[in-house]
């Protein structure tokens, strides 16, 4: 026995003698490593690039400035949604209640302040308070959403799901069907104001990623997203408040797609009765080809940004070509399962 | 000689589970500086005792202190996290994370701006890994670790807290030999510079190797501490087993020496799982194949019944060879099974007791593809009265069931299609002991009727019955013991000791 005892004690210096050795070489693998995990950060730069240039060949207009203020502009209201649902997606949630917040919100603000006579309108408030109730309705549907999930431990797929087409039913119920017109001017204002030569809506769509990067990235909040996507018991074990963080992540969510509402509904200058109908699909597209895991803990704001900027760049080269409108749809869809199959390729594993 | 305060003791703790006692007026002391061993047969209390250690659960009896001080309220993980730690079989790693953002969850610093200032963290981590000489990148993903860095660094984790007693958890269950001798270096360079360590493993030599003190514990109770030095093998498995060095007694004749072979493994290999096992049991045989829990026992036996697919061998049932890795292949040639977690592989525990009595067997219900409710039920109504399932009706789920029926239920599916072959993994587990009485019996009854039996188990009693045991250590069968051994014997073999050393 005190023979194996000596062995084991030789053996542990050989293994602190060759550990400097073996240190190096895992140090410059790590390197490597590091430099790759930032390239999967960028993985859809390069095929931005090749929509860039083949649009740049179908259409010598698609470069220009005005289009891509027009992309950014068009993608804007649902990239706010993209910004939501990533922080949701983190957190190994899910809402699928967004869309129909896209609706909701600013059509219980028309339904409030638009003037009777005009469709459905009651009148009831002036024009000055269609923002906050907009975003107040989006703070209220979190509220419903996080107590079914987090204070009943519901599960928030089916949770969200009905709450999808509650909400939607609400604004059919409430709007009769028809469509808000003659909306206050404070509602106009976000979709359709100019600020330094850009619309505001883009202006507000790029600051909440920077924001959305550097919370994620940067705070502790941020990172105890991850951590409870990651594994929920380790972050409990690490003293992080895991209900608390889940509360304000569903509520923002659903503040997030009131203001996505709010920039809908300015830019139309209308509260369509389907408005924000099947923006979800492209939301969890978006947030996919982007890198975020539909497992929770994985990806950031910055890949989901790319994931719904390349989905509207096809979008928009589709459309400088001349597809008929009617095969936008099609086109659509294909576009998305093939840009999740590269990025499954890219990615190398499963997505689930 | 008085010493210091113990860096932990537990006095007179007593945890119930409902009607089971976890753990009995049970006691350690855990002296400064020791590797002190803690060893005890599955179900001793030991898994209790350390999550009551660690503050995980209170004791419904008894007391904990750290260092002469009571123990903290269990709400207070802070201060506990402070005086003790445990690396856990299981990672509580956060994989998507990078090591130094594991390191330091939730405790981030902070640059100006209030901004997480990730070289900080960095270089934080690089110190605090470097302090404890811990290899590791601290910008790789933790899920790229492995087993053994990842120990390492839930180890230097658990000190940057303050905690200077450190439980690990069966550490070198999952290790090859070459890391297990960088695990005991590292323990022994930690224990110098004064840490404590309660080490938890199966394989007693390990023990003989680095602890200085042994404590056992057998049937949620304290059995002995001593000194590792003053305790020979035969009484630490002793202790471990119980005295019961009584004859074992063959109730039943075995096979005849002419019986057909009605399984026949040879050469079966499965990389980094076991290794050229080759083995045979005979029509009305019981054969057993013990080991612990991760030597590999239970992948040869799934092997066997196609859950797994062995990358080189054969696997031979009743003369005919199955596709390897298919189930309804191996049950087509004869197998019957219970596998070895019941209520994951068991049964669906909302349908009911016929339905899973009878999910085996669907072509006897009724033809093409339509289950005749009648017949089902019948079937059901005999299992039922073959078994002596206590339930009122076939029409029960399962999930209403106690566990000792429910394991009958696993069983009477194993017995619906008649096999020429059983392959019971864990058959009792979990099971009180009449249950367990009946279900042995049983088994020995259908091995009379001529089927051949397989039992993968580390329980005793299971493998008492047996005509001989196959002892599997880390991935090799090892030895062949005859029926009516001692308890110390077989013990002794499954932990890969060498009683005559």
């Amino acid at each position: 026995m005190s023979e194996s005892k000596t062995a084991v004690a030789v053996t542990g210096n050989g293994s602190t003698g060759g550990t400097a050795g073996k240190g190096s070489s895992s140090r410059s693998t790590g390197k490597r490593r590091i430099a790759f995990a930032r390239l999967r950060d960028l993985a859809l730069i390069p095929a931005i690039i090749v929509i860039a240039i083949v649009g740049q060949l179908v259409s010598p207009v698609f470069l220009q400035a005005d289009n891509l203020i027009n992309i950014l502009q068009t993608m804007s209201e649902i990239a706010v949604l993209v910004l939501a649902q990533t922080m949701v997606l983190i957190v190994k949630k899910m809402d699928l209640s967004l869309e129909s917040t896209v609706g909701l919100a600013p059509g219980v603000a028309a339904w409030l302040t638009v003037p009777v006579g005009a469709g459905h309108g009651l009148g009831l408030l002036p024009g000055g308070w269609s923002v906050p109730i907009t975003l107040a309705v989006g703070v209220l549907v979190g509220v419903v959403n996080a107590l079914f999930i987090i204070r009943f431990g519901l599960n928030g797929f089916i949770v969200t799901l009905g709450m999808l087409i509650v909400l939607r039913g609400i604004l059919t119920g409430i709007s009769g069907g028809q469509t808000f017109f003659r909306l206050p001017e404070s509602m106009l204002y976000l979709g359709t104001t100019q600020w330094l030569g850009m619309p505001a809506s883009v202006w507000l769509c790029l600051i909440l990623f920077a924001i959305g990067i550097v919370v994620l990235g940067f705070t502790t909040f941020g990172r105890s997203l991850y951590a409870i996507g990651g594994n929920v018991d380790a972050a409990k074990a690490a003293g992080i408040r895991t209900d608390r963080v889940l509360w304000i992540v569903i509520v923002t969510a659903s503040l997030l797609a009131a203001l996505g509402g709010l920039l809908l509904s300015g830019r139309l200058a209308s509260v369509a009765s389907g408005q924000g109908n099947g923006y979800i699909f492209t939301v969890f597209a978006a947030a996919v080809i982007g890198g975020i895991s539909l497992n929770g803990g994985k990806g950031t704001m910055f890949g989901a940004f790319t994931g719904i900027l390349l989905l509207f760049m096809i979008q928009n080269v589709l459309t400088l070509g001349g597809v008929p409108a009617q095969w936008i749809g099609a086109l659509n869809g294909t576009i998305i399962l093939i840009a999740l199959a590269v990025s499954r390729i890219t990615g190398g594993k499963a997505q689930d | 000689m008085v010493t210091a305060a113990p860096v932990a003791e537990a006095t007179g703790i007593t945890k119930r589970f409902g009607s089971t006692v976890a753990l009995h007026d049970a006691s350690i002391r855990i002296e400064a500086g020791q590797t002190h061993a803690l060893v005890g047969r599955n179900g001793a209390g030991k898994s209790t005792l350390v999550s009551i250690l660690t503050g995980l659960q209170a004791p419904d009896e008894g007391e904990v202190s750290f260092g002469g001080e009571p123990a903290p309220r269990l709400a207070d993980r802070d201060t506990w996290r402070q005086r003790v730690a445990c690396v856990y079989q299981k990672s509580t790693i956060i994989p998507e994370l990078t090591v130094a953002e594991n390191l330091f969850l939730n405790r981030h610093d902070h640059g100006p701006g209030g901004l997480i200032s990730w070289k900080a963290v960095r270089d934080k981590a690089r110190d605090l890994l470097e302090t404890w000489s811990v290899d590791v990148d601290v910008r790789t993903p933790a899920r790229e670790l492995d087993v053994e860095q990842r120990q390492f660094v839930e180890i230097a984790r658990a000190l940057s807290f303050g905690a200077r007693f450190i439980i690990l958890d069966e550490p070198t269950a999952q290790l090859d030999a070459a890391a297990i001798n960088r695990l005991f270096a590292r323990i022994t360079d930690l224990q110098q510079q004064g840490v404590t360590f309660l080490f938890i493993s199966h394989h007693l030599q390990e023990i003989y190797e680095i602890c200085d003190t042994v404590t056992v514990f057998r049937d949620a109770r304290h059995i002995l501490t001593a000194p590792v030095d003053d305790l020979p093998r035969t009484e630490l498995v002793a202790a471990m087993t119980g005295e019961a060095a009584a004859e074992a007694v063959s109730r039943r004749r075995g096979p005849s020496a002419h019986a057909a072979k009605v399984l026949n493994v040879a050469g079966l290999s499965l990389p980094g799982v076991y290794d050229d096992v080759s083995f045979t049991v005979r029509a009305g045989e019981i054969v057993g194949l013990a080991g612990a829990a991760s030597s590999g026992r239970i992948e040869i036996a799934e092997t066997v019944v196609g859950l797994r697919t062995a990358t080189g061998g054969t696997v031979e049932i009743a003369g005919a060879r199955p596709r390897p890795g298919s189930v309804p292949a191996a049950l087509a040639a004869g197998v019957g099974f219970v596998p070895q977690d019941r209520h994951h592989q068991g049964y669906v525990p909302d349908m009911s007791i016929a339905d899973n009595g009878t999910l085996t067997i669907p072509d006897r219900l009724g033809r093409a593809g339509f289950i005749d409710g009648r017949r089902r039920d019948h079937f059901a109504r005999s299992m039922i009265d073959k078994l002596a399932i206590k339930t009122p009706g076939p029409q029960l789920p399962v999930s209403g069931l106690s566990g000792g029926n429910q394991q009958k239920v696993v069983t009477a599916r194993a017995l619906a299609n008649d096999p020429k072959l059983l392959v019971l993994i864990n058959p009792t587990a979990g099971v009180d002991v009449r249950s367990k009485e009946f279900l042995l019996g049983k088994v020995e009854q259908i091995a009379e009727s001529g089927t051949g039996v397989l039992i993968a188990s580390d329980e005793l009693d299971d493998l008492r019955l047996c005509d001989r045991v196959l002892v599997v250590f880390q991935g090799r069968l090892v030895a062949e013991i005859p029926g009516g051994w001692h308890d110390h014997q077989l013990v002794a073999a499954m932990e890969g000791m060498n009683l005559d050393v």
